[in-house]
């Protein structure tokens, strides 16, 4: 199993009401699951667990079969490097680094530098007329495109996406979210995407649905 | 309404303290160097005031005995022979264990005394003075200091506390102060008062044995000390520059913070104007509590370094400067009022920018990259603009004032170019950089420019103003050294009372010694190109001494040769500067004396003109030269011995003898009291600098969340991250140090070829001194180094969680 | 003659200072600050009487001369030595109390020039002795015999000079009751002496050049330690000279409980009477600006007694001594009754 979520709680600090109340689910690799949810219901505090980004504090989830638990910033930091890769709501980029650098980013972090798939990735993105440009000057549309590209383009095994769309109108989001759909089937990598869409939850392999703390 | 909305806009600074506690801390630091300086500046001019109303005579000419001190009996002759004279008394006094000057005068014909006319109230204090025990006028307090000494003293004089008398001088009736100097029938010089009788008999006829000497136009002391207080004066308002920018760059960030809030209160229906007006006045309270604390600040800062100022005037020019402090409207009514016009300069843009801001705009995507590149361009033109109109100051300004403008010229368009020069550093460093991460570092480095310019702005200012006023003093400190290991000649130099003891010293130390040099001089005021110029005449004897040390500038042939046979001068630098004269010109020192010009020494004493010439020359073209000190050349083991046969023969008192040892350190003391307070300002205003830099960082911060979020999700700890936060601190502020380097000795060129020649009429050789810049380059990186530490600490402290925020949280 | 002058001496000269409110107040009781007082009924005695009392605060040698050129021209010199004493007795150098002030003027009826001078005492600057008679200022002398018949009189200024020779042509006139002198019904009284008979020859040298001058001189002498009653705020004085060969010394002392009024008619043979307090009387004709302050210019003098009744009018009204203690000083023209020439004196007119 790629990913496996067992029994995870999480209760952030100063807050009254744990946000997970044990939490368990499974990924294998390549497989694409969507994750719904009410406002608050924890979805993207569960994908940051999923994806190192935050502590638990009981339960254990397992990435490529090691436990995170146990894990320093520093492992976390390599897992995040090596074996995830991010796609979120907005500010994905990083400000100072053109889009050319920004695709490349994740990839030369991971030490996957792989110059064909990331030119491949900037055509089927369709980002080839913008790679000098810095993420102010593109649109909305544009920028999660990049997002996406960066993600991919270190081959990370695991795709994790809090609402990649959530902040673009509708036809825009269709188009991307195709985009992304498709590139991670041709790659093969697995997809944790975090929606509010029923639409879109249905074209995943899994659909699960969170409420009040748990997987329903 | 109005109420609402200050309760809204103050909510800002509830939430920031630090923020608050950073913008009042730039305007009291820049308030309080500024107004320091002023207040110092403001206590010697005062000082200065009362000296030139107390000795005002100093215009009226003087009769002087050369020799000494001259008796009673000839100023009563005199009189009666009509002329108008007023008789001074002056001396040293030994109270306990300090030695005050005593100035006794005539009050009957004195010119008028502001601390005399205090008096005229008082119908007992003249009788007190004159008839009774005496009266001792002295600053107030020294003059408690008196009345306690005195309380003992039989028949004591009673002792007045006045403002209007120099510190350190006692002044009295010239009978009291013959008493008090056991000198009953003495005088020192005669005033030559304005108003004379017709048909006198000339005074050469009179008193051939007198010489008269010219009295000194204007406030010399004034015009010698304009040049320090101006020094002082640019030093200040560097420090509030650099202040400035600490409030101009929080101010900036509260208004940036504060957009969506006054989108709010517009859309609320607040009047633009309104709400306008009521920032500024936000702005103003908070610039006059800033400057009420800086003013205190100030007042500390200026009673510390007083001492040390006052030092120094009195050292360098004779400058009779209290060591106390008193407030001063003048001064803390410019504090005042820098801080307001400061704080206002430097919150126009960001109160114009919130003023002209639609309610509805979106934040952000504007092209910051375009934006950056034309500003960039536009400031590189300004800052090339300023150095180029600071070079033209130079040449268009006479004195003094271009050489400042040549400063604040190149200062200012230094700093300008700073950020235009630092990307393009940054661009050239991130070509090179290998690797993913230090390629971002370099890339976020240049991106966070705008934001941090500023601060490395003061910083660049701040360490050019240390190299370039350091290179300046140790430059000075080596030349002058050097200097005086050369020019003091002899190894003892002795003083006698007066004229014939000095012909009996002379006598009897001629087979004692190798060589007495006798040092006499007299004041000439020459003619010609030198007119207007008061030149202190020294001759010299024809002795190997001064031919193999003396430190000549520049030498016409055979310099030595037409000097010694009465043919040719030497002048002094500063003589030679001011007058525009060299080798090959001539100096007419007197209508019926001119000589040409063999040379021009360098003179590091003080700033006045000075000539040599053969002694038999001086002696033959003025009538009443001096003959009581001399120079001693004797081997320096013998000095000990000879020094107290010659206290013993003569009974001269301690001070009669110096020996060049005590000479030189004596001399050296003195040089480097005049530099402590630039040290102690150089210091201040990099502190004042480093703090910027955490100003400018702290007020990012909430700036670089976006930044670093991302970079952090893909992959980077809190750690390293905070490791890298404090490398692109240290970088910055290496490459800016680097770049301080050239534009600090450029401007240490600037005072020493052009700032100090016109001050003080010298051109000093520049030396080097890379220890100097390493240590300043440490310093930067230490101030650099703590002022990201901050940050860097609340970034590896950092929940996770408000990294996450960041990708969920609109702007 | 200018006692209030020598009042604020001690102070105002000093420090260049008007010292209006210091009056009488200001110097305290004169026993208490150990200063002599006249006392009536002692005689004086000369030539001792000449020189300095230095136990007494105020004193001066005061000449007065209507002059006339070659071409008749007429003209006015004044010499004085003021003494002022800071505390009573004399003492060497320095330390002596005693201050001087000379004070010299010459005065046309279209120019007025003047001079002051200021000595301390003890040092030699200046001070009066007897044997043979001398009484200096710097290089300003009235010198001769201790008769005081011949004296020689020497004083410059900025843009005056002038060497005169004095020769007295009668007797001293002792002033009041044998030279004590009553100045107010308080009873404040000085000694004073006068020399009202002096011929005078010699030089007088202003900007126009030098002029040979010829005419009758008056030295009065008076010392005192209290001349003056609280209330009196200034003075007009009179000397006259008649071509009759009488003279008349007058003053009037204007004080605010009523003017006081008195002085001395001498006979041409020298005979001195005094005048009982009241019997002059001094009125105000016309007053002029010329100089500083309005002061009379024209006086109408009465005294029933001997038939006077004249007028005096001053040669140049813009006679004002601009001296640290200022005062009118100049010479008049007398018609009238009596036809003659003399000096008025008018001081507390610059208030």
């Amino acid at each position: 199993m790629l990913l496996e979520i067992d029994d995870v709680t999480k209760t952030y600090a100063g807050a009254s009401r744990p946000v997970l109340r044990g939490v368990s689910l499974t990924l294998a690799a390549g497989q694409t699951l969507a994750l719904t949810g009410e406002s608050g219901s924890g979805k993207s505090t569960l994908l940051h667990l999923a994806g190192a980004l935050d502590r638990f504090d009981g339960g254990e989830i397992h990435l490529s079969g090691q436990p995170l638990s146990g894990l320093d910033d520093a492992g976390r930091a390599a897992l995040r490097r090596s074996h995830v890769a991010l796609v979120f709501q907005q500010f994905n980029l990083i400000p100072s680094l053109s889009v050319a650098q920004n695709l490349a980013f994740h990839a030369r972090l991971a030490g996957r530098p792989d110059r064909d798939w990331i030119a491949r990735l900037t055509e089927r993105l369709g980002l080839a007329e913008l790679t000098l440009r810095y993420p102010e000057q593109l649109s909305g549309g544009q920028q999660q495109r990049v997002a996406i590209g960066r993600a991919l383009a270190a081959r990370p095994a695991l795709l994790l996406a809090d609402e990649p769309t959530g902040n673009l109108d509708e036809t825009a989001s269709t188009a991307v979210m195709d985009l992304m759909l498709e590139l991670v089937r041709e790659s093969g990598t697995a997809l944790f995407l975090v929606t509010h869409s029923q639409a879109i939850a249905r074209r995943l392999d899994r659909h699960l649905h969170l409420a009040g703390g748990r997987v329903v | 309404m109005r109420r609402a909305a200050l309760l809204a806009l103050w909510s800002h600074w509830r939430r920031h303290p630090l923020q608050l506690a950073t913008l009042l801390a730039g305007l009291a630091l820049a308030t309080a160097l500024w107004s320091a300086v002023q207040a110092i500046n403001a206590e010697a001019r005062a000082s200065y005031a009362r000296a030139a109303a107390q000795i005002g005579a100093g215009g009226l000419d003087r009769l002087e005995a050369p020799g000494g001190p001259i008796p009673l009996a000839r100023y009563v002759a005199l009189r009666r022979a009509g002329w108008q004279l007023s008789p001074v008394l002056e001396g040293s006094w030994r109270l306990g264990e300090r030695r005050l000057r005593v100035a006794g005068i005539e009050p009957l014909s004195h010119p008028p005394l502001p601390a005399f006319a205090a008096l005229a109230e008082d119908a007992t204090a003249l009788p007190q003075m004159i008839a009774a025990g005496g009266l001792l006028l002295a600053a107030p307090d020294l003059a408690a200091d008196l009345a306690t000494a005195l309380h003992e003293m039989p028949g004591r004089p009673q002792v007045r506390a006045s403002d209007q008398v120099p510190p350190g001088l006692v002044l009295t009736d010239i009978g009291v102060a013959a008493r008090l100097l056991g000198r009953p029938d003495q005088i020192d010089r005669m005033l030559i008062l304005p108003d004379q009788p017709i048909g006198l008999a000339p005074l050469s006829a009179l008193a051939p044995d007198l010489q008269r000497l010219p009295g000194r136009a204007g406030s010399d002391t004034a015009r010698l000390t304009d040049s320090f207080h101006l020094n002082l004066t640019a030093f200040g308002l560097l420090s509030f520059a650099v202040g400035l920018f600490i409030v101009h760059g929080t101010v900036g960030l509260a208004f940036e913070q504060r957009r969506a809030m006054i989108r709010t209160l517009r859309a609320l229906g607040l009047p633009m104007r309104l709400l306008t007006g009521l920032m500024l006045a936000e702005v103003m309270a908070l610039a006059l509590l800033g400057g009420l604390v800086g003013l205190g600040l100030g007042y500390l800062v200026a009673a510390a370094l007083l001492p040390d100022v006052a030092a120094t005037l009195r050292g360098l020019y004779g400058a009779p400067v209290a060591g106390g402090l008193t407030l001063r409207p003048a001064w803390i009514g410019s504090g005042l009022a820098m801080a307001l016009a400061g704080t206002l300069a430097a919150s126009l843009h960001a109160l114009w920018r919130a003023a002209r801001m639609p309610i509805l705009a979106a934040p952000g995507l504007q092209a910051w990259a375009e934006r950056a590149a034309r500003a960039s361009r536009l400031q590189a033109l300004a800052g090339l603009g300023l150095i180029a109109a600071g070079l033209g100051a130079l040449w268009l300004i006479e004195g003094l004032i271009g050489g400042f403008a040549l400063l604040a010229g190149l200062m200012l368009g230094a700093a300008l170019l700073l950020p235009p020069a630092l990307a393009a550093l940054l661009r050239l460093g991130r070509r090179r950089a290998r690797g993913v991460v230090a390629e971002w570092l370099w890339a976020d480095m240049r991106a966070q420019l705008p934001g941090i310019g500023l601060a490395l702005m003061a910083l660049l200012l701040a360490l050019a103003t240390n190299i370039g006023v350091g290179t300046m003093v140790k430059s000075f400190r080596q030349t002058f050294t050097g200097w005086l290991d050369q020019r003091l000649i002899s190894e003892l130099y002795v003083t006698a009372t007066d004229d014939d003891q000095g012909a009996e010293i002379a006598r009897w130390l001629a087979p004692r010694v190798q060589a007495v040099l006798p040092i006499r001089s007299v004041d000439f005021t020459p003619g010609g190109a030198a007119a207007g110029q008061t030149v202190t005449v020294y001759g010299v004897v024809d002795d190997r001494s001064y031919r193999d040390h003396w430190p000549l500038l520049q030498t016409a042939p055979r310099a030595w040769d037409r000097v010694m046979a009465g043919e040719a001068v030497f002048i002094n630098e500063q003589l030679a500067r001011r007058v525009g004269i060299g080798p090959g010109d001539s100096l007419t020192l007197a209508p019926n004396w001119q000589l040409p010009i063999a040379g021009v020494y360098s003179d590091y004493g003080n700033p006045t003109g000075q000539a040599i010439v053969a002694m038999p020359s001086l002696l033959a073209h003025a009538s009443a030269v001096p003959n009581r000190r001399f120079g001693l050349r004797l081997p320096a083991a013998e000095v000990p011995v000879l020094a107290e046969a010659l206290r013993q023969r003569f009974d001269l008192p301690a001070s009669a003898l110096i020996d060049n040892a005590a000479l030189k350190a004596q001399s050296l003391a003195i040089f480097d009291k005049t530099f402590v307070v630039t040290g102690a300002l150089n210091l201040l205003t990099l502190g004042v600098a480093g703090f910027a830099i955490l100003t400018s960082l702290l007020t990012l911060w909430s700036l670089r969340l976006p930044q670093i979020a991302p970079v952090w999700a893909l992959g980077l700890t809190r750690s390293q991250l905070a490791r890298l936060e404090i490398g692109r601190s240290l970088l910055l502020a290496a490459l800016t140090a680097l770049l301080a380097l050239p534009l600090g000795l450029l401007l240490a060129w600037a005072l020493l070829a052009v700032i100090n020649v016109q001050a003080f009429g010298w051109q000093l050789p520049m030396a080097l001194f890379p220890l100097d810049w390493l240590r300043l380059f440490a310093l930067a990186l230490l101030a650099a180094g703590l002022a990201a530490a901050l940050p860097a600490r609340r970034l590896y402290r950092l929940p996770p969680s408000d990294l996450l925020k960041v990708f969920a949280n609109a702007r | 003659m200018p006692a209030k002058l020598i009042l604020g001496l001690c102070m105002a000269i000093l420090f260049a200072a008007p010292l209006r409110a210091q009056g009488y107040a200001g110097l305290g009781s004169t026993a208490e600050a150990g200063f002599a007082t006249p006392e009536h009924g002692r005689p004086l005695v000369f030539p001792r009487d000449h020189g300095p009392h230095p136990e007494f605060r105020i004193e001066w040698w005061y000449l007065t001369a209507t002059l006339a050129g070659p071409d008749g021209t007429p003209y006015g010199i004044q010499w004085t030595l003021f003494r002022s004493a800071l505390a009573p007795g004399e003492a060497e150098g320095w330390q002596s109390p005693q201050i001087w002030m000379g004070h010299a003027a010459a005065t046309s009826a279209r120019s007025h020039h003047f001079a002051e001078r200021l000595g301390r005492g003890g040092i030699g600057q200046a001070g009066v002795r007897t044997g043979p008679f001398e009484a200096w200022i710097d290089d300003w002398r009235m010198a001769g015999d201790d008769g005081l018949r011949a004296l020689r009189l020497t004083a410059r200024g900025g843009d005056f000079a002038y060497d005169l020779h004095l020769n007295a042509e009668g007797p001293l006139v002792l002033q009041g009751d044998r030279g004590y002198s009553v100045k107010s019904a308080d009873g404040q009284a000085s000694y004073y002496y006068s020399q009202p008979s002096y011929r005078v020859t010699g030089t007088l040298a202003l900007p126009s050049g030098p002029v040979a001058v010829t005419g009758q001189g008056w030295l009065d002498r008076e010392w005192s330690s209290q001349p003056l009653a609280a209330d009196q705020s200034g003075w007009d004085w009179f000397s006259l000279s008649f071509e009759t060969g009488a003279k008349l010394m007058g003053f009037r002392l204007r004080g605010t409980r009523g003017d006081f009024t008195s002085g001395t008619w001498i006979a041409a043979d020298g005979t001195a009477t005094a005048l009982t307090p009241g019997a002059l009387r001094a009125e105000p004709l016309e007053s002029s600006d010329a100089a500083g302050p309005e002061v009379p210019v024209r006086w109408r003098l009465q005294l029933p007694e001997r038939d006077l009744d004249i007028e005096i009018a001053a040669l140049n009204p813009a006679a004002w001594m601009g001296t640290r203690f200022a005062y009118w000083e100049g010479p008049v023209q007398i018609e009238g009754s009596h036809r003659g020439r003399g000096y008025l004196e008018m001081t507390g007119y610059d208030d």
